[in-house]
């Protein structure tokens, strides 16, 4: 079992995609140092074995370094999943020394210049590169993630060269999601069928030239697949998100579905809020669903996709996902990818919350 | 400190000392009562014959020191027994899980 903790919303970075909720947690709900440290002992009790510091980005909680020594402690695989430009070389030796299991660090895009239009940060990829050469220094295994769009896709192979290049053991080729605020931004996101295509080609090609020396995982958007992803591997079957404030997720984007109570582990116990909380128990195993979900042979391997675009697109969370080509939607929903790839991109709305103080959008 | 990812494929022979790198961890979970290996964004679930080669993975015996080891222990032919070994040990390697000494 897995536990992603998004320790803080605050992110120095702007990046059109962002996937936390558009209502985010502001930084004076965000739990003390002490509630995420009696997290992780809860976590390690219920049987939790690897914990995602995430956010946000996580290294703007000035306590890292003290969560993290007690997730060590606490005998949970720790991965810190981060931007790395607010890290410095002693922080990420104070880390590494209190015992961080594995470093992910997000990349742009190989070019610098477009890097850093894309995340609305100066010199971001420079600082990356940095990074990577600390954590390689360190001796720390590093995954890669690279996000990927149309206004970054030509330079696949060249993300794949830079993953080699900074050492990383893995390298997350993760096609955008669209939901939350990338469904802002969705038509200046969306690669076209064709753009798509090749980037299988490469990283089937990648993954055969490079084997045993970089592992990859490959993550397509909804709107080229034939079905839809096991969300979170099954609602309330393996993975748990806690936000900043504390509130218990079944996924990170839960709280945009309506009706839902989420438990805070200020006031119940993990393991409690895992068996019995009811927006856990609301879309677990199968029972919930409807038809074309309900007798599908499938309904065990995916679950009938993501409760969230299912609700997103049709209103109705238990729907079938219009990923899925089996939705009476999907025909059309897919139509979209196609209209709004073959356009000129348009302008970014860029996700101008950062620091401490967050500004109001302009979008 | 020593080169953790290996920047050529780790190709597994008789000859080779297998070990597990620092940043792997194989454990026992007393919760589920089986062993678990965990790596980078997975866990894995290792059947009994994997933890007791990976538990003589110790960077010091050869994959044929191991293949005679488990030989004896479990009563069948050695030459079986270090394909078998060599196999699960590559697939093991290509995920990062294993490396060479």
């Amino acid at each position: 079992m897995g536990l992603l903790m998004e320790l803080t919303h605050r992110c120095p970075l702007q990046c059109p995609y962002c996937s936390n909720p558009l209502e985010m947690d502001k930084p004076n709900i965000e739990l003390s140092t002490a509630e995420w440290q009696d997290v992780l002992r809860q976590a390690a009790e219920l049987g939790i074995l690897q914990i995602h510091l995430s956010g946000g980005e996580p290294t703007a909680r000035r306590d890292l370094e003290e969560i993290v020594k007690t997730a060590a402690e606490a005998g949970l695989y720790s991965n810190l999943i981060t931007a790395g430009v607010l890290l410095t070389r002693e922080r990420l030796q104070k880390l590494a020394e209190n015992g961080l299991d594995h470093v992910q660090l997000s990349i742009q895009d190989a070019d610098a210049e477009n890097a850093d239009r894309i995340a609305a940060y100066k010199g971001g990829l420079l600082k990356k590169r940095e990074v990577g050469a600390w954590v390689k220094e360190l001796g720390l295994p590093l995954t890669v993630n690279a996000p990927l769009h149309r206004q970054n896709i030509e330079n696949l192979p060249k993300i794949i060269d830079l993953a080699l290049e900074l050492g990383a053991g893995r390298l997350e080729v993760a096609h955008i999601q669209y939901y939350a605020w990338a469904l802002k931004n969705r038509a200046a996101l969306m690669p076209t069928r064709a753009q798509f295509m090749r980037t299988v080609e490469i990283v089937e090609e990648a993954r055969e030239r490079l084997k045993g020396i970089l592992v990859f995982d490959f993550v397509v958007p909804d709107y080229y697949a034939k079905y839809p992803k096991p969300c979170m591997g099954g609602w309330g079957s393996g993975i748990m998100n806690i936000t900043p404030s504390g509130k218990v997720l079944p996924c990170h984007a839960a709280e945009s579905l309506p009706g839902l109570e989420f438990d805070n582990v200020k006031t119940r116990r993990l393991a409690d809020i895992w068996l019995n909380g009811p927006a856990f128990q609301k879309f677990r195993g199968t029972d919930w669903m409807k038809e074309p979900c309900r007798s599908c042979d499938r309904r065990e391997i995916d679950f009938g996709g993501c409760r969230c675009q299912a609700f997103a697109l049709t209103g109705d969370a238990t729907n079938t996902d219009p990923a899925c080509s089996l939705s009476s939607l999907h025909a059309e929903w897919v139509k979209v990818a196609d209209i709004e790839s073959a356009k000129p991109a348009p302008e970014f709305v860029y996700r101008r919350i950062g620091g401490d103080k967050p500004k109001r959008e302009t979008a | 400190m020593a080169e953790m990812i290996p920047r050529t494929r780790t190709i597994v022979t008789g000859a080779t000392k297998p070990q597990m790198p620092r940043h792997i961890k194989m454990r026992h979970d007393a919760g589920r009562g089986r062993w678990i290996i965990l790596a980078p964004e997975r866990v894995y679930d290792p059947d009994d014959v994997a933890v007791a080669v990976l538990k003589l993975c110790d960077a010091q015996r050869t994959v044929n020191d191991i293949a005679a080891t488990l030989s004896t222990e479990y009563q069948a032919p050695v030459d079986v027994v270090t394909a078998d070994i060599i196999s699960m040990l590559q697939d093991l390697a290509d995920k990062g899980v294993v490396t060479a000494a």
